[in-house]
Protein backbone atom coordinates (compact mmCIF):
# COMPACT_ATOMS: atom_id res chain seq x y z
CA UNK A 1 0.00 0.00 0.00
CA UNK A 2 1.08 3.51 -0.88
CA UNK A 3 1.46 6.51 1.83
CA UNK A 4 -1.00 8.33 2.51
CA UNK A 5 -2.16 11.08 -0.63
CA UNK A 6 -5.48 12.65 -0.47
CA UNK A 7 -6.54 12.87 3.58
CA UNK A 8 -9.45 14.29 5.04
CA UNK A 9 -9.53 14.25 8.83
CA UNK A 10 -12.23 14.68 10.94
CA UNK A 11 -13.81 17.24 8.56
CA UNK A 12 -17.28 18.72 9.06
CA UNK A 13 -18.83 21.51 6.99
CA UNK A 14 -21.75 23.63 8.44
CA UNK A 15 -23.51 26.03 5.88
CA UNK A 16 -23.84 29.22 7.57
CA UNK A 17 -27.36 30.51 9.45
CA UNK A 18 -29.67 32.83 7.33
CA UNK A 19 -32.50 34.40 8.51
CA UNK A 20 -35.12 32.21 9.21
CA UNK A 21 -33.06 29.13 7.90
CA UNK A 22 -30.74 27.58 10.74
CA UNK A 23 -27.24 26.55 10.48
CA UNK A 24 -27.02 22.84 8.31
CA UNK A 25 -24.78 20.10 9.18
CA UNK A 26 -23.77 18.43 5.76
CA UNK A 27 -20.85 16.86 6.75
CA UNK A 28 -19.84 15.73 10.31
CA UNK A 29 -16.34 13.39 11.26
CA UNK A 30 -16.21 12.75 7.69
CA UNK A 31 -12.73 11.15 7.15
CA UNK A 32 -10.98 9.54 3.81
CA UNK A 33 -7.39 8.20 2.67
CA UNK A 34 -6.76 8.11 -0.49
CA UNK A 35 -3.62 6.39 -2.02
CA UNK A 36 -1.53 7.58 -4.95
CA UNK A 37 -3.33 6.51 -8.42
CA UNK A 38 -6.30 4.72 -6.97
CA UNK A 39 -9.53 5.09 -8.39
CA UNK A 40 -11.87 6.20 -5.71
CA UNK A 41 -15.71 6.34 -6.50
CA UNK A 42 -17.97 8.74 -3.68
CA UNK A 43 -20.88 6.66 -3.55
CA UNK A 44 -24.07 8.46 -1.47
CA UNK A 45 -28.16 9.05 -2.33
CA UNK A 46 -28.46 12.87 -3.85
CA UNK A 47 -28.13 15.68 -0.97
CA UNK A 48 -25.95 14.08 1.19
CA UNK A 49 -23.10 16.05 0.25
CA UNK A 50 -20.93 14.46 -1.62
CA UNK A 51 -20.27 17.77 -3.99
CA UNK A 52 -19.22 19.04 -0.56
CA UNK A 53 -16.70 16.52 0.02
CA UNK A 54 -15.74 17.16 -3.83
CA UNK A 55 -15.57 21.32 -3.29
CA UNK A 56 -13.46 20.75 -0.20
CA UNK A 57 -10.77 18.73 -2.04
CA UNK A 58 -10.85 21.27 -4.43
CA UNK A 59 -10.21 24.01 -2.13
CA UNK A 60 -13.88 25.97 -3.24
CA UNK A 61 -14.96 25.18 0.38
CA UNK A 62 -12.97 25.79 3.42
CA UNK A 63 -14.09 22.89 6.30
CA UNK A 64 -15.78 24.17 9.66
CA UNK A 65 -13.65 22.12 11.70
CA UNK A 66 -10.77 19.34 10.30
CA UNK A 67 -8.57 19.78 7.87
CA UNK A 68 -7.81 18.25 4.50
CA UNK A 69 -3.94 17.70 3.59
CA UNK A 70 -2.78 16.62 0.20
CA UNK A 71 0.72 14.60 0.20
CA UNK A 72 1.02 16.03 3.77
CA UNK A 73 0.16 19.74 2.93
CA UNK A 74 -2.96 21.25 3.80
CA UNK A 75 -5.28 22.25 0.87
CA UNK A 76 -5.95 26.17 1.48
CA UNK A 77 -7.61 27.08 -1.80
CA UNK A 78 -7.62 26.00 -5.52
CA UNK A 79 -4.37 24.34 -6.60
CA UNK A 80 -3.51 23.04 -10.33
CA UNK A 81 -2.59 19.92 -8.56
CA UNK A 82 -5.88 19.22 -8.00
CA UNK A 83 -8.69 19.90 -11.48
CA UNK A 84 -11.79 19.09 -11.20
CA UNK A 85 -14.93 17.93 -14.27
CA UNK A 86 -18.33 19.85 -13.16
CA UNK A 87 -21.43 17.86 -13.43
CA UNK A 88 -22.93 20.37 -15.86
CA UNK A 89 -21.29 21.85 -19.34
CA UNK A 90 -21.44 25.68 -17.97
CA UNK A 91 -17.84 24.97 -16.94
CA UNK A 92 -16.61 25.56 -20.59
CA UNK A 93 -15.59 28.43 -21.83
CA UNK A 94 -18.20 28.72 -24.01
CA UNK A 95 -16.38 32.12 -26.22
CA UNK A 96 -13.45 29.35 -27.06
CA UNK A 97 -12.74 27.14 -29.33
CA UNK A 98 -12.47 23.49 -28.08
CA UNK A 99 -8.34 23.51 -28.48
CA UNK A 100 -8.61 26.77 -26.73
CA UNK A 101 -10.80 25.20 -23.96
CA UNK A 102 -8.40 22.43 -23.71
CA UNK A 103 -5.44 24.62 -23.67
CA UNK A 104 -6.58 26.92 -21.12
CA UNK A 105 -4.78 25.43 -18.25
CA UNK A 106 -1.19 25.96 -20.44
CA UNK A 107 -2.45 29.69 -21.34
CA UNK A 108 -2.80 30.47 -17.75
CA UNK A 109 1.17 29.24 -17.17
CA UNK A 110 2.24 31.58 -20.20
CA UNK A 111 2.99 28.75 -22.81
CA UNK A 112 3.57 29.42 -26.08
CA UNK A 113 0.26 29.28 -28.34
CA UNK A 114 2.14 26.86 -30.42
CA UNK A 115 3.29 24.36 -28.06
CA UNK A 116 0.26 24.84 -25.87
CA UNK A 117 -2.22 23.78 -29.11
CA UNK A 118 0.32 21.14 -29.83
CA UNK A 119 -0.67 19.40 -26.00
CA UNK A 120 -4.10 20.10 -26.25
CA UNK A 121 -4.32 18.14 -29.89
CA UNK A 122 -2.55 15.41 -27.73
CA UNK A 123 -5.15 15.33 -25.22
CA UNK A 124 -8.27 16.08 -27.29
CA UNK A 125 -6.84 12.48 -29.59
CA UNK A 126 -6.42 11.18 -26.25
CA UNK A 127 -10.59 11.88 -25.67
CA UNK A 128 -11.39 10.81 -29.11
CA UNK A 129 -12.65 14.54 -30.40
CA UNK A 130 -9.75 14.49 -33.17
CA UNK A 131 -11.11 17.20 -35.64
CA UNK A 132 -13.27 18.88 -33.07
CA UNK A 133 -10.63 21.28 -32.41
CA UNK A 134 -11.87 24.52 -34.10
CA UNK A 135 -15.96 23.79 -32.94
CA UNK A 136 -17.12 26.00 -30.16
CA UNK A 137 -18.86 24.09 -26.86
CA UNK A 138 -22.45 24.93 -28.18
CA UNK A 139 -21.45 23.09 -31.07
CA UNK A 140 -20.87 20.15 -29.25
CA UNK A 141 -23.20 17.37 -27.78
CA UNK A 142 -23.21 16.15 -23.94
CA UNK A 143 -20.43 13.25 -24.29
CA UNK A 144 -18.50 15.69 -26.66
CA UNK A 145 -18.73 18.29 -24.21
CA UNK A 146 -18.07 16.48 -21.13
CA UNK A 147 -15.07 14.72 -23.39
CA UNK A 148 -13.58 18.48 -23.59
CA UNK A 149 -13.61 18.80 -19.84
CA UNK A 150 -11.58 15.43 -19.16
CA UNK A 151 -9.22 16.44 -21.81
CA UNK A 152 -8.97 20.17 -20.04
CA UNK A 153 -8.00 18.64 -16.94
CA UNK A 154 -5.59 16.56 -18.09
CA UNK A 155 -3.37 18.97 -20.53
CA UNK A 156 -2.35 20.52 -17.27
CA UNK A 157 -1.06 17.39 -15.82
CA UNK A 158 -2.95 17.48 -12.33
CA UNK A 159 -2.13 14.48 -9.66
CA UNK A 160 -5.93 14.60 -8.77
CA UNK A 161 -8.78 14.22 -10.99
CA UNK A 162 -12.21 14.97 -8.90
CA UNK A 163 -15.23 14.60 -10.99
CA UNK A 164 -18.35 15.67 -9.98
CA UNK A 165 -20.90 13.25 -11.28
CA UNK A 166 -19.74 13.75 -14.98
CA UNK A 167 -21.38 11.84 -16.89
CA UNK A 168 -24.65 12.14 -15.09
CA UNK A 169 -26.98 14.15 -17.91
CA UNK A 170 -25.39 11.63 -20.51
CA UNK A 171 -27.34 9.12 -22.19
CA UNK A 172 -27.18 5.42 -21.01
CA UNK A 173 -25.07 4.64 -23.89
CA UNK A 174 -22.98 7.30 -24.22
CA UNK A 175 -22.71 7.00 -20.78
CA UNK A 176 -21.33 3.27 -20.85
CA UNK A 177 -18.68 4.37 -23.31
CA UNK A 178 -17.45 7.33 -21.62
CA UNK A 179 -16.65 5.19 -18.44
CA UNK A 180 -14.84 2.83 -20.70
CA UNK A 181 -12.34 5.43 -21.51
CA UNK A 182 -12.34 6.70 -18.47
CA UNK A 183 -10.75 3.93 -16.78
CA UNK A 184 -8.28 3.51 -20.01
CA UNK A 185 -7.28 7.47 -19.62
CA UNK A 186 -6.86 6.56 -16.17
CA UNK A 187 -4.58 3.51 -17.17
CA UNK A 188 -3.17 5.30 -19.34
CA UNK A 189 -1.87 8.39 -17.11
CA UNK A 190 -2.10 6.74 -13.39
CA UNK A 191 -3.69 9.87 -11.97
CA UNK A 192 -5.67 9.52 -8.62
CA UNK A 193 -9.28 10.13 -9.64
CA UNK A 194 -12.08 11.14 -7.11
CA UNK A 195 -15.46 10.31 -9.09
CA UNK A 196 -18.48 10.86 -7.03
CA UNK A 197 -21.66 8.92 -8.33
CA UNK A 198 -25.03 7.96 -6.85
CA UNK A 199 -25.08 5.19 -9.71
CA UNK A 200 -23.63 2.00 -7.95
CA UNK A 201 -23.43 0.02 -11.10
CA UNK A 202 -21.47 3.06 -12.42
CA UNK A 203 -18.99 3.21 -8.98
CA UNK A 204 -18.49 -0.54 -9.48
CA UNK A 205 -17.34 -0.75 -12.91
CA UNK A 206 -14.81 2.18 -12.35
CA UNK A 207 -13.65 2.29 -8.69
CA UNK A 208 -10.93 0.32 -6.84
CA UNK A 209 -12.58 1.35 -3.85
CA UNK A 210 -16.02 3.08 -3.13
CA UNK A 211 -16.66 5.01 -0.37
CA UNK A 212 -20.59 4.87 0.80
CA UNK A 213 -21.78 7.86 2.45
CA UNK A 214 -24.63 8.33 4.96
CA UNK A 215 -27.82 9.51 4.13
CA UNK A 216 -27.57 13.70 5.21
CA UNK A 217 -27.90 15.84 7.39
CA UNK A 218 -24.44 15.53 8.80
CA UNK A 219 -23.20 12.56 7.13
CA UNK A 220 -19.86 10.44 6.93
CA UNK A 221 -18.59 8.39 5.31
CA UNK A 222 -20.45 4.98 6.35
CA UNK A 223 -18.19 2.23 4.68
CA UNK A 224 -15.21 1.67 2.45
CA UNK A 225 -15.67 -1.09 0.42
CA UNK A 226 -12.70 -2.46 -1.91
CA UNK A 227 -13.79 -3.44 -5.61
CA UNK A 228 -11.54 -6.34 -6.46
CA UNK A 229 -13.04 -7.59 -9.85
CA UNK A 230 -11.02 -7.59 -12.33
CA UNK A 231 -10.39 -4.23 -15.31
CA UNK A 232 -11.49 -4.69 -17.99
CA UNK A 233 -15.44 -4.77 -15.85
CA UNK A 234 -18.67 -5.56 -17.47
CA UNK A 235 -22.14 -5.81 -15.95
CA UNK A 236 -21.93 -9.30 -16.56
CA UNK A 237 -18.42 -9.95 -14.91
CA UNK A 238 -18.12 -12.64 -12.51
CA UNK A 239 -18.91 -10.97 -8.96
CA UNK A 240 -20.60 -7.98 -10.37
CA UNK A 241 -23.63 -8.85 -9.10
CA UNK A 242 -22.89 -9.70 -5.41
CA UNK A 243 -20.97 -6.63 -5.41
CA UNK A 244 -23.83 -4.41 -6.24
CA UNK A 245 -26.57 -6.52 -3.88
CA UNK A 246 -24.06 -5.82 -0.96
CA UNK A 247 -23.71 -2.15 -1.51
CA UNK A 248 -27.30 -1.75 -2.13
CA UNK A 249 -27.67 -3.42 1.24
CA UNK A 250 -25.48 -1.16 2.86
CA UNK A 251 -26.88 1.88 1.25
CA UNK A 252 -30.62 0.09 2.48
CA UNK A 253 -29.60 -0.54 6.17
CA UNK A 254 -27.69 3.36 6.46
CA UNK A 255 -30.91 4.27 5.48
CA UNK A 256 -33.04 1.87 7.55
CA UNK A 257 -30.65 2.84 10.80
CA UNK A 258 -31.30 6.87 9.97
CA UNK A 259 -34.91 6.29 10.53
CA UNK B 1 -46.00 29.82 -51.34
CA UNK B 2 -43.10 32.05 -52.31
CA UNK B 3 -40.37 29.84 -50.30
CA UNK B 4 -39.24 27.13 -52.39
CA UNK B 5 -36.20 27.42 -54.54
CA UNK B 6 -34.78 30.16 -54.58
CA UNK B 7 -31.50 28.98 -54.16
CA UNK B 8 -29.89 26.78 -57.26
CA UNK B 9 -30.24 23.54 -56.41
CA UNK B 10 -26.13 22.55 -56.75
CA UNK B 11 -25.99 24.58 -53.47
CA UNK B 12 -27.95 22.73 -51.49
CA UNK B 13 -26.52 18.90 -52.31
CA UNK B 14 -22.64 20.91 -52.23
CA UNK B 15 -23.61 21.66 -48.30
CA UNK B 16 -22.52 19.40 -45.81
CA UNK B 17 -24.99 16.60 -44.63
CA UNK B 18 -26.06 15.90 -41.84
CA UNK B 19 -23.97 17.39 -39.06
CA UNK B 20 -25.38 21.21 -39.89
CA UNK B 21 -28.89 22.13 -38.34
CA UNK B 22 -29.34 24.27 -41.01
CA UNK B 23 -27.78 24.44 -44.92
CA UNK B 24 -26.94 28.00 -46.24
CA UNK B 25 -29.54 27.58 -48.92
CA UNK B 26 -32.16 27.35 -46.54
CA UNK B 27 -31.05 30.79 -45.12
CA UNK B 28 -31.02 32.78 -48.39
CA UNK B 29 -34.25 31.37 -48.87
CA UNK B 30 -35.92 32.48 -45.29
CA UNK B 31 -33.95 35.80 -46.11
CA UNK B 32 -35.80 36.44 -49.18
CA UNK B 33 -38.91 35.85 -48.25
CA UNK B 34 -38.82 37.97 -45.21
CA UNK B 35 -37.32 40.94 -47.45
CA UNK B 36 -40.34 40.48 -48.79
CA UNK B 37 -42.76 40.83 -46.35
CA UNK B 38 -40.90 43.58 -45.33
CA UNK B 39 -41.21 45.15 -48.16
CA UNK B 40 -45.06 44.73 -48.83
CA UNK B 41 -45.18 45.96 -45.19
CA UNK B 42 -43.42 49.21 -45.46
CA UNK B 43 -45.71 50.04 -49.22
CA UNK B 44 -48.62 49.29 -47.05
CA UNK B 45 -47.71 51.84 -44.40
CA UNK B 46 -47.07 54.42 -47.16
CA UNK B 47 -50.24 53.90 -48.38
CA UNK B 48 -52.05 53.54 -45.03
CA UNK B 49 -50.35 57.22 -44.25
CA UNK B 50 -51.24 59.16 -47.59
CA UNK B 51 -54.99 58.15 -46.90
CA UNK B 52 -55.09 58.64 -43.19
CA UNK B 53 -53.43 61.99 -44.18
CA UNK B 54 -55.76 62.97 -46.74
CA UNK B 55 -58.74 61.93 -44.95
CA UNK B 56 -58.79 63.45 -41.40
CA UNK B 57 -56.37 66.37 -41.51
CA UNK B 58 -55.79 69.12 -43.28
CA UNK B 59 -52.56 69.41 -45.48
CA UNK B 60 -50.63 71.79 -43.53
CA UNK B 61 -51.39 69.65 -40.52
CA UNK B 62 -50.33 65.92 -42.02
CA UNK B 63 -48.29 65.90 -44.75
CA UNK B 64 -48.70 63.14 -47.20
CA UNK B 65 -45.73 61.12 -48.64
CA UNK B 66 -44.86 63.32 -51.55
CA UNK B 67 -44.93 66.07 -49.79
CA UNK B 68 -42.33 64.98 -47.11
CA UNK B 69 -40.48 63.49 -50.33
CA UNK B 70 -40.40 66.64 -51.86
CA UNK B 71 -39.23 68.64 -48.77
CA UNK B 72 -36.72 65.78 -48.34
CA UNK B 73 -35.54 66.66 -51.73
CA UNK B 74 -34.98 70.27 -51.16
CA UNK B 75 -32.99 69.81 -47.67
CA UNK B 76 -30.94 67.30 -49.73
CA UNK B 77 -30.29 69.74 -52.19
CA UNK B 78 -29.63 72.67 -50.36
CA UNK B 79 -27.23 70.50 -47.77
CA UNK B 80 -29.27 71.12 -45.16
CA UNK B 81 -29.98 68.02 -44.47
CA UNK B 82 -27.08 66.69 -44.38
CA UNK B 83 -25.63 69.02 -41.91
CA UNK B 84 -28.33 68.35 -39.41
CA UNK B 85 -28.21 64.55 -39.94
CA UNK B 86 -24.01 64.91 -39.99
CA UNK B 87 -24.18 66.67 -36.76
CA UNK B 88 -26.48 64.90 -34.74
CA UNK B 89 -24.82 61.44 -36.07
CA UNK B 90 -21.56 63.30 -34.84
CA UNK B 91 -22.96 63.93 -31.19
CA UNK B 92 -24.59 60.73 -30.96
CA UNK B 93 -21.81 58.47 -31.82
CA UNK B 94 -19.14 60.53 -29.96
CA UNK B 95 -21.42 60.23 -26.60
CA UNK B 96 -22.12 56.57 -27.01
CA UNK B 97 -18.55 55.56 -27.30
CA UNK B 98 -16.81 57.72 -24.60
CA UNK B 99 -19.85 56.61 -22.29
CA UNK B 100 -19.57 52.62 -22.98
CA UNK B 101 -16.00 53.25 -23.01
CA UNK B 102 -16.28 54.12 -19.34
CA UNK B 103 -19.21 51.95 -18.25
CA UNK B 104 -17.98 48.73 -19.50
CA UNK B 105 -14.52 48.87 -17.48
CA UNK B 106 -16.61 50.31 -14.62
CA UNK B 107 -19.72 47.53 -14.46
CA UNK B 108 -17.36 45.01 -14.92
CA UNK B 109 -14.84 46.12 -11.73
CA UNK B 110 -18.34 46.81 -10.24
CA UNK B 111 -19.81 43.24 -10.92
CA UNK B 112 -16.40 41.48 -10.38
CA UNK B 113 -15.22 43.49 -6.99
CA UNK B 114 -17.11 44.13 -3.93
CA UNK B 115 -15.57 47.05 -2.49
CA UNK B 116 -15.64 48.65 -6.07
CA UNK B 117 -19.23 47.64 -5.75
CA UNK B 118 -20.21 48.97 -2.43
CA UNK B 119 -18.85 52.55 -2.97
CA UNK B 120 -20.19 53.09 -6.60
CA UNK B 121 -23.81 51.01 -6.34
CA UNK B 122 -25.55 54.01 -4.83
CA UNK B 123 -24.96 56.77 -7.20
CA UNK B 124 -25.58 53.87 -9.72
CA UNK B 125 -28.84 53.32 -8.44
CA UNK B 126 -29.48 56.96 -8.21
CA UNK B 127 -28.54 58.55 -11.10
CA UNK B 128 -29.68 55.56 -13.73
CA UNK B 129 -33.28 57.15 -12.32
CA UNK B 130 -32.59 60.39 -12.98
CA UNK B 131 -33.23 61.19 -16.65
CA UNK B 132 -30.43 62.60 -18.73
CA UNK B 133 -32.82 65.89 -19.91
CA UNK B 134 -33.32 66.81 -15.76
CA UNK B 135 -29.54 67.31 -16.00
CA UNK B 136 -29.82 69.61 -19.35
CA UNK B 137 -30.14 73.12 -17.82
CA UNK B 138 -27.23 72.69 -15.12
CA UNK B 139 -24.95 71.29 -18.13
CA UNK B 140 -25.14 74.35 -20.44
CA UNK B 141 -24.92 76.70 -16.88
CA UNK B 142 -21.53 74.80 -16.26
CA UNK B 143 -20.30 73.71 -20.17
CA UNK B 144 -22.03 76.44 -22.10
CA UNK B 145 -24.53 75.20 -25.18
CA UNK B 146 -21.46 74.03 -27.27
CA UNK B 147 -21.06 70.56 -28.24
CA UNK B 148 -19.65 69.54 -24.77
CA UNK B 149 -22.83 69.77 -23.19
CA UNK B 150 -24.44 67.64 -25.74
CA UNK B 151 -22.51 65.03 -25.83
CA UNK B 152 -21.98 65.04 -22.01
CA UNK B 153 -25.56 64.23 -21.83
CA UNK B 154 -25.72 61.54 -24.33
CA UNK B 155 -22.55 60.34 -22.09
CA UNK B 156 -24.74 60.18 -19.44
CA UNK B 157 -27.33 58.56 -21.16
CA UNK B 158 -25.45 55.96 -22.92
CA UNK B 159 -23.19 54.99 -19.35
CA UNK B 160 -26.01 54.07 -16.90
CA UNK B 161 -27.20 51.65 -19.49
CA UNK B 162 -24.32 49.85 -19.96
CA UNK B 163 -23.19 49.88 -16.49
CA UNK B 164 -26.23 47.85 -14.91
CA UNK B 165 -26.32 45.79 -18.04
CA UNK B 166 -22.72 44.91 -17.62
CA UNK B 167 -23.16 44.53 -13.98
CA UNK B 168 -26.14 41.66 -14.38
CA UNK B 169 -23.41 39.90 -17.27
CA UNK B 170 -20.85 39.65 -14.55
CA UNK B 171 -23.47 38.58 -11.82
CA UNK B 172 -24.82 36.08 -14.32
CA UNK B 173 -21.31 33.92 -15.09
CA UNK B 174 -21.41 30.30 -13.89
CA UNK B 175 -19.87 29.87 -10.87
CA UNK B 176 -18.46 26.78 -12.15
CA UNK B 177 -16.49 29.09 -15.09
CA UNK B 178 -14.72 30.64 -12.66
CA UNK B 179 -13.89 27.88 -10.41
CA UNK B 180 -12.88 25.74 -13.66
CA UNK B 181 -10.60 29.00 -14.31
CA UNK B 182 -9.31 28.68 -10.73
CA UNK B 183 -8.03 25.09 -10.58
CA UNK B 184 -6.76 25.39 -13.87
CA UNK B 185 -4.38 28.11 -12.57
CA UNK B 186 -6.00 31.21 -13.16
CA UNK B 187 -4.69 33.78 -10.82
CA UNK B 188 -7.71 36.47 -9.91
CA UNK B 189 -6.65 38.93 -12.43
CA UNK B 190 -6.54 36.51 -15.23
CA UNK B 191 -9.77 34.93 -13.88
CA UNK B 192 -11.07 38.55 -14.76
CA UNK B 193 -9.62 38.94 -17.91
CA UNK B 194 -10.18 35.54 -19.65
CA UNK B 195 -13.04 34.66 -18.04
CA UNK B 196 -15.07 37.63 -16.35
CA UNK B 197 -14.50 39.84 -19.54
CA UNK B 198 -15.80 37.38 -22.32
CA UNK B 199 -18.47 35.37 -20.72
CA UNK B 200 -19.71 39.43 -20.02
CA UNK B 201 -19.49 40.50 -23.79
CA UNK B 202 -22.61 39.61 -24.57
CA UNK B 203 -24.50 41.24 -21.97
CA UNK B 204 -22.32 44.69 -22.89
CA UNK B 205 -23.47 44.44 -26.14
CA UNK B 206 -26.55 44.61 -25.52
CA UNK B 207 -26.33 47.18 -22.99
CA UNK B 208 -25.09 49.24 -25.54
CA UNK B 209 -27.70 48.50 -27.88
CA UNK B 210 -30.34 49.74 -26.11
CA UNK B 211 -28.22 52.63 -25.19
CA UNK B 212 -27.78 53.73 -29.01
CA UNK B 213 -31.69 53.86 -29.04
CA UNK B 214 -31.83 56.32 -25.87
CA UNK B 215 -29.00 58.42 -27.34
CA UNK B 216 -31.34 58.62 -30.59
CA UNK B 217 -33.95 60.29 -28.17
CA UNK B 218 -31.98 62.09 -25.86
CA UNK B 219 -30.07 64.23 -28.61
CA UNK B 220 -33.58 65.45 -30.47
CA UNK B 221 -34.43 66.70 -26.56
CA UNK B 222 -31.21 68.02 -26.23
CA UNK B 223 -31.30 69.56 -29.49
CA UNK B 224 -34.77 70.52 -29.09
CA UNK B 225 -33.41 72.58 -26.01
CA UNK B 226 -30.31 73.93 -26.63
CA UNK B 227 -28.87 73.84 -30.50
CA UNK B 228 -29.04 75.78 -33.60
CA UNK B 229 -28.28 72.36 -35.87
CA UNK B 230 -29.42 68.91 -35.73
CA UNK B 231 -32.45 66.58 -36.58
CA UNK B 232 -33.77 67.66 -33.14
CA UNK B 233 -33.09 71.53 -33.72
CA UNK B 234 -34.70 70.80 -37.90
CA UNK B 235 -37.73 69.69 -35.70
CA UNK B 236 -38.41 72.15 -33.19
CA UNK B 237 -37.74 74.61 -35.31
CA UNK B 238 -40.05 73.80 -37.84
CA UNK B 239 -43.00 74.47 -36.11
CA UNK B 240 -42.17 78.34 -35.66
CA UNK B 241 -42.91 78.15 -39.39
CA UNK B 242 -45.45 75.17 -39.61
CA UNK B 243 -43.29 73.63 -41.95
CA UNK B 244 -44.69 70.28 -41.00
CA UNK B 245 -43.35 68.20 -44.05
CA UNK B 246 -39.41 69.01 -42.64
CA UNK B 247 -41.04 67.85 -39.14
CA UNK B 248 -41.81 64.38 -40.84
CA UNK B 249 -38.39 64.60 -42.69
CA UNK B 250 -36.85 64.74 -39.23
CA UNK B 251 -38.35 61.77 -38.16
CA UNK B 252 -38.44 59.91 -41.21
CA UNK B 253 -34.77 60.27 -40.78
CA UNK B 254 -33.75 59.85 -37.08
CA UNK B 255 -35.92 56.40 -37.71
CA UNK B 256 -33.83 55.04 -40.70
CA UNK B 257 -30.56 56.35 -38.98
CA UNK B 258 -31.66 54.84 -35.70
CA UNK B 259 -32.31 51.56 -37.87
CA UNK B 260 -29.08 51.39 -39.96
CA UNK B 261 -27.38 52.03 -37.05
CA UNK B 262 -28.75 49.32 -34.81
CA UNK B 263 -28.37 46.52 -38.00
CA UNK B 264 -24.90 47.49 -38.41
CA UNK B 265 -24.18 47.57 -34.37
CA UNK B 266 -25.87 43.72 -34.91
CA UNK B 267 -23.71 42.82 -38.02
CA UNK B 268 -20.52 43.26 -35.71
CA UNK B 269 -21.92 41.30 -33.09
CA UNK B 270 -22.61 38.78 -35.58
CA UNK B 271 -19.53 38.70 -37.60
CA UNK B 272 -16.94 39.56 -34.67
CA UNK B 273 -18.65 37.98 -31.42
CA UNK B 274 -21.16 35.25 -32.38
CA UNK B 275 -19.39 32.91 -30.24
CA UNK B 276 -19.33 34.92 -27.17
CA UNK B 277 -23.44 34.46 -26.95
CA UNK B 278 -26.63 35.10 -28.69
CA UNK B 279 -27.80 38.79 -29.04
CA UNK B 280 -31.58 39.84 -29.68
Amino acid sequence: MAAEFLVAQDVSYRYAARRGVESAAVLAHFAVSLTEGEFFCLLGPSGCGKTTVLNLMAGFLEPTTGALTLAGRPITGPGIDRTVVFQGDDALFTWLRTIDNVAFGLRMRGMPKERRHAIAREYLHLVHLDGQENKYPAELSGGMKQRVQIARVLATDPKILLMDEPFGALDAQTRARLQDELVEIWRKTSKTVVFVTHDIAEAILLADRIGVMSKGPGSTLAAVIPVDLARPRRRSSPGFGEAWERINALIENEEAGRQ
Amino acid sequence: MTEPNLAPPTLASDAEPAAHRWRPADLVGKLKTDHLIYAASIIGMIVLWQVVATTFFKPQFFPTPPQVLAAGQEMLASGELFEHIGISMQRILTGFLIGSAIAAPMGLLMGAVPVVRAIFDPYAQFFRFVPSLAWLTPVVLWFGIGEISKVLIIVYTTAFIVLINTMVGVSHIAPNKLRAAACLGATPFKAFLHVTLPATLPFILTGMRLAMGNSFATVVAAEMIAADSGLGYLIFNSRLWMATDKIFVGIVCLGTLGLITDRFFRYLVIRFAHQYGPIE
